[in-house]
């Protein structure tokens, strides 16, 4: 299925049938799931009404963690395997991932305050997750560095799959230090320590923050496409006699990532 | 029902919390949303620009 | 071989060097990686008077007391080995209460007892709505508290 992908006209064209049913199915999902955090879960027994603040803070933490893991393994086919889509892929999943980080950083603060009376500690798991959104950042300011994009993606591909090694600590922080934020309630042995009326609308706004980023990455990667081709299509025109110069690209450059 | 409204507002004395927490997330996550179809309509109409100019006059 | 087979070697090289090298760095600093010593630990550290360092564990039952007229308060941490004496002057979050986890920031003094300048509550990663809690409670299946640190 990903060599069937592979040639960008066979993506836009499965691309572009499947994002309006993402889209549709993200915004359905995510409206139930806001209704069920806000409204209809129940207040937790020690830290009341606050802990819908943990129905975005989990699953952007998630989204956080598998958006970089996306983006390694792109990185990685692009550098092993020099798959023409693989740049693109990550390319354009990380601005998402960084979102998503930001609101983990952000939510988890505004939940930290009235739980352990503080904003922030350097404690391993907040730093790393921290390290983890310099990660973003450093990763999409690498790939705009460079007027060469090939260079650009070629550089941004190793810090990302370099910096993979953050998520193993990110997970396990918890477990392998003492740290302030608390272990594991989903994904651990022994199964969650979430009651089930708490457990289910955690996991449905997972869910929509999946199908969220799943739609807006294929958006992204249809621009990157659709710039790839006029770019291309700019400097073919460039060559011909009847070109107009005040509108063509200059070679090499492109537009900047955001 | 005023009472409720507020009542439930007042997030059991942490509104001041977890309304900005819920305010973020739509903000910054909205926010890549709309960037990011912004950027996409404005490449697709660029490519049809262009592929009109270089079709061939009739 | 090919090219290809040689980058994913390199590739594949490179990052277990990385995990290697990750793995070791941490050993070595994890003393500094740490946010508290539980008081065993602090113990075993021989950390002495007039250090600043944090010190986690759980409030220990029926050790809270406050002195009268002031906010100064007096309780015990303990991590089911070694409990240790803290006093405190200042506001308590929330979520402090006996059999509880708390970190708290300060020095011991010369008599053993640790001064705290701050005091942060640690919850534990169980989640319940509170009629559940109330009836676990009730058909003694569960008592409120954390577990101590290892």
């Amino acid at each position: 299925m990903i060599s069937r992908l592979a040639n960008p006209a066979q993506f836009m064209r499965v691309s572009g049938a499947v994002l309006p049913f993402l889209a549709g199915l993200a915004a359905v999902v995510l409206a139930v799931g806001l209704v069920w955090a806000l409204v209809l879960a129940p207040p937790d027994y020690q830290q009341g009404e606050s802990v819908r603040i943990m129905f975005i803070h989990v699953p952007a933490a998630w989204m956080a963690l598998s958006v970089y893991l996306l983006m390694a393994v792109a990185s990685a086919v692009a550098l092993v395997w020099r798959h023409p889509l693989a740049d693109v892929a990550a390319q354009a999943a990380a601005p998402i991932g960084a979102a998503f980080t930001f609101v983990c950083l952000a939510t988890g603060s505004l939940w930290g305050r009235p739980m352990w009376g503080t904003w922030w500690v350097w404690d391993a798991r907040l730093t790393s997750v921290l390290v983890l959104f310099f990660l973003y950042l450093g990763y999409i300011a690498l790939v705009n560095a460079f007027d060469d994009a090939s260079r650009g993606a070629r550089a941004g591909a190793l810090l990302a799959v370099v910096g993979v090694i953050n998520l193993p600590i990110i997970k396990f922080s918890v477990d392998w230090w003492n740290t302030l934020h608390q272990p594991a309630s989903v994904f651990r042995l022994g199964g969650p320590t979430i009651y089930i009326s708490m457990l289910l609308p955690l996991l449905a706004m997972a869910l929509g923050f999946a199908l969220l980023f799943a739609a807006l990455w294929l958006v992204r990667m249809r621009t990157a496409l659709n710039e790839r081709k006029l770019r291309a299509l700019r400097l073919h025109r460039m060559a011909e006699p009847r070109s107009r110069p005040a509108d063509a690209a200059p070679p090499g450059a492109r537009p900047a990532v955001h | 029902m005023a009472a409720l409204l507020d009542h439930y507002f007042a997030m059991g004395g942490y509104a001041v919390y977890v309304w900005p927490a819920y305010a973020i997330a739509v903000a910054v996550l909205g926010g890549v949303a709309v960037q990011s179809w912004w950027r996409y309509r404005a490449s697709v109409r660029a490519l049809e620009r262009v592929q009109r100019q270089l079709e061939p006059k009739p | 071989m090919t090219r290809k087979r040689r980058r994913l070697i390199l590739l594949g090289g490179g990052m277990t060097g990385l995990a290697a090298a990750t793995a070791m760095v941490l050993t070595a600093f994890s003393g500094n990686l740490v946010f508290f010593y539980g008081p065993s630990e602090l113990l075993a550290k021989g950390i002495g008077p007039g250090r600043l360092v944090r010190i986690g564990g759980l409030v220990e039952q029926h050790s809270v007391a406050h002195l009268d007229g002031g906010r100064e308060v007096r309780f015990r941490v303990t991590d089911g080995k070694t409990d240790l004496p803290v006093v405190y002057d200042g506001v308590l979050p929330d979520l402090f209460r006996e059999g509880q986890g708390v970190v708290a920031e300060g020095k011991l003094n010369g008599s053993g007892v640790f001064v705290a300048s701050s005091v942060l509550a640690k919850h534990d990663e169980k989640y319940m709505p509170p009629d559940v809690a109330a009836a676990l409670k009730k058909a003694g299946r569960w008592q409120e508290g954390g577990k101590p640190p290892p």
